[in-house]
């Protein structure tokens, strides 16, 4: 009797239509599909994009050049070196981030005493040389500038949690 | 017919436009076909599929197409050149010249032979020669592979693929098509021979190496099978002739078992070729369908259901149809 049953059940394709009425349903399901380029899905405030270095609302570059990010970093893709400046406080005279080498872990941002570096919600900034994502202090002070309003809003949100 | 068409030249000229108002249709079917296999497909899978290149993604096939174009053809060092480039072109022709004589209406078949299910039998046969020929003349081992998968699988399904045949043309008592379509006035073959249909539509996956069926290409296996080494127009032309051979078995399927031209319950019989396409694209799109369902078959599996079960199948119904017909006194007259 079980042998007639299997047969029977093979025979007639049941599991097979079964699947196909299954994946017919699906068909007319409502598609998951985000149309990337004219729009795009949310991204929390900790999302960990492009890299920006801050400045006060004065002006005044927030990096003491402190170095603490470029200890940190596991993937030893930041470069700063530094120098006192005429008016006596140290700033850093090269700051360079090669982003083909940063693995967005957001250690720096977490080692900085001042949020000086952080990282942004950008991460549309791909490039067609490798030469253009070898990031240096000019960049990134630009990025900080054009970013900044999305940046202070990220740390307000963040800041209950750190 | 005037003077004109009479004369040597005037039948070239009309067999020529004959030839382009079946190819032209065909082609653009293919190409949409493409692009809807992308949509249905992307359906199933909760995605959007193309929708960028043109409304709805509607230019997406030309602009495949123009990319196609633009790309070099590679011929590796070790391939046998003529062969090599013979295949794709081999796999594409024989897929379109069975369009010469499938009757999308009454009588409109390019050539009205009495023997269309054997030309159209011999020529899908044919197309595993592109394939074995495009693996052997590659001279790469998953080509040759893929070939020798491929080669196995149609041979075997071909088997089956008789036998159905011969089914229904015990029904009709005639080899021409236009007749078998004329034989499904009253009931479409799909109803009667039942299993035979479905026996017919699995053999036809298997045929044209489609999902579940597609070992001879078999992406995870065996990276593309039998056209690994293609590239540019030589693969857009495999690519065209499977395109192309889905839509002749669809064809078939359509002539064979859904009453060809002919409307459901006799409706609307002047819309003859609009039903005939329907019912094409109905076909075309269980087999995009199926291809969103299932996983690949695993080879022996395949031989198994070939020889094993659909042969015994098919060969048991012929009899029992044959049997049916001889003891109820339906045998068609004139046969």
């Amino acid at each position: 009797m079980a042998f007639l049953d299997r047969t029977a059940r093979s025979l007639l394709l049941g599991e097979l239509f079964q699947g196909m009425a299954l994946t017919l349903r699906f068909m007319f399901r409502r598609k998951a599909t985000i149309n990337y380029p004219y729009e795009k899905g949310p991204i929390g405030p900790r999302f960990r994009g492009e890299h920006a270095l801050r400045r006060y609302p004065n002006g005044e570059e927030r990096c003491i050049a402190c170095k603490l990010c470029e200890a940190i970093c596991p993937a030893l893709a930041i470069t700063i070196e530094a120098e006192p400046r005429a008016d006596g406080s140290r700033r850093t005279t090269r700051y360079d981030i090669d982003m083909t080498k940063c693995i967005y872990c957001g250690l720096c941002e977490e080692a900085c005493p001042v949020d000086a570096i952080v990282e942004g919600p950008n991460f549309e900034f791909a490039t067609e040389t490798r030469e253009e994502l070898m990031y240096d202090k000019a960049k990134l002070l630009a990025n900080g500038d054009r970013w900044e309003p999305e940046l202070a809003r990220r740390l307000e949100l963040d800041a209950p949690y750190r | 017919m005037t003077g004109f068409w009479a004369t040597p030249i005037g039948i070239t000229v009309l067999t020529v436009l004959e030839v382009l108002a079946i190819l032209v249709p065909v082609l653009l079917l293919m190409a949409y076909l493409t692009l809807a296999e992308r949509k249905v497909l992307a359906a199933i899978q909760l995605r959007k599929g193309p929708n960028v290149v043109g409304p709805f993604g509607l230019l997406q096939p030309f602009a495949d197409a123009i990319k196609m174009v633009m790309k070099e053809t590679i011929i590796p060092t070790g391939a046998n050149r003529a062969l090599f480039l013979m295949a794709p072109m081999l796999t594409f022709g024989l897929a379109a010249i069975a369009w010469a004589v499938i009757p999308v209406n009454d009588g409109w078949a390019l050539a009205d032979i009495n023997v269309g299910v054997l030309y159209l039998f011999a020529i899908s046969s044919l197309g595993v020669y592109g394939i074995i020929i495009a693996g052997w003349a590659s001279n790469s081992k998953y080509a040759f592979l893929g070939a020798m998968r491929s080669a196995a699988q149609m041979v075997s399904y071909e088997v089956s693929i008789g036998f159905v045949m011969v089914s229904v043309l015990l029904c009709v008592g005639s080899l021409n098509l236009n007749d078998i379509v004329l034989a499904q006035r009253h009931i479409w073959f799909c109803l009667p021979l039942l299993p035979m249909f479905v026996v017919f539509f699995i053999s036809a996956l298997a045929e044209t190496n489609r999902s579940p069926f597609d070992l001879p290409e078999g992406e995870s296996e065996i990276v593309a099978g039998f056209f690994v080494e293609y590239s540019a127009m030589a693969f857009a032309l495999f690519f065209l002739g499977e395109y192309t051979s889905m839509i002749t078995m669809s064809g078939m399927t359509t002539i064979l078992f859904l009453g060809g031209w002919l409307g459901p319950f006799g409706l609307w019989p002047a819309l003859g070729p609009i039903w005939f396409i329907l019912k094409v694209c109905l076909c075309l799109f269980v087999f995009i369908w199926v291809r969103g369902t299932f996983p690949r078959y695993r080879y022996d599996q395949l031989m198994r259901l070939g020889w094993k079960v659909f042969l015994p199948l098919s060969l048991f119904w012929l009899v029992l149809t044959a049997g049916a017909l001889m003891l109820f006194g339906w045998l068609p007259q004139g046969a």
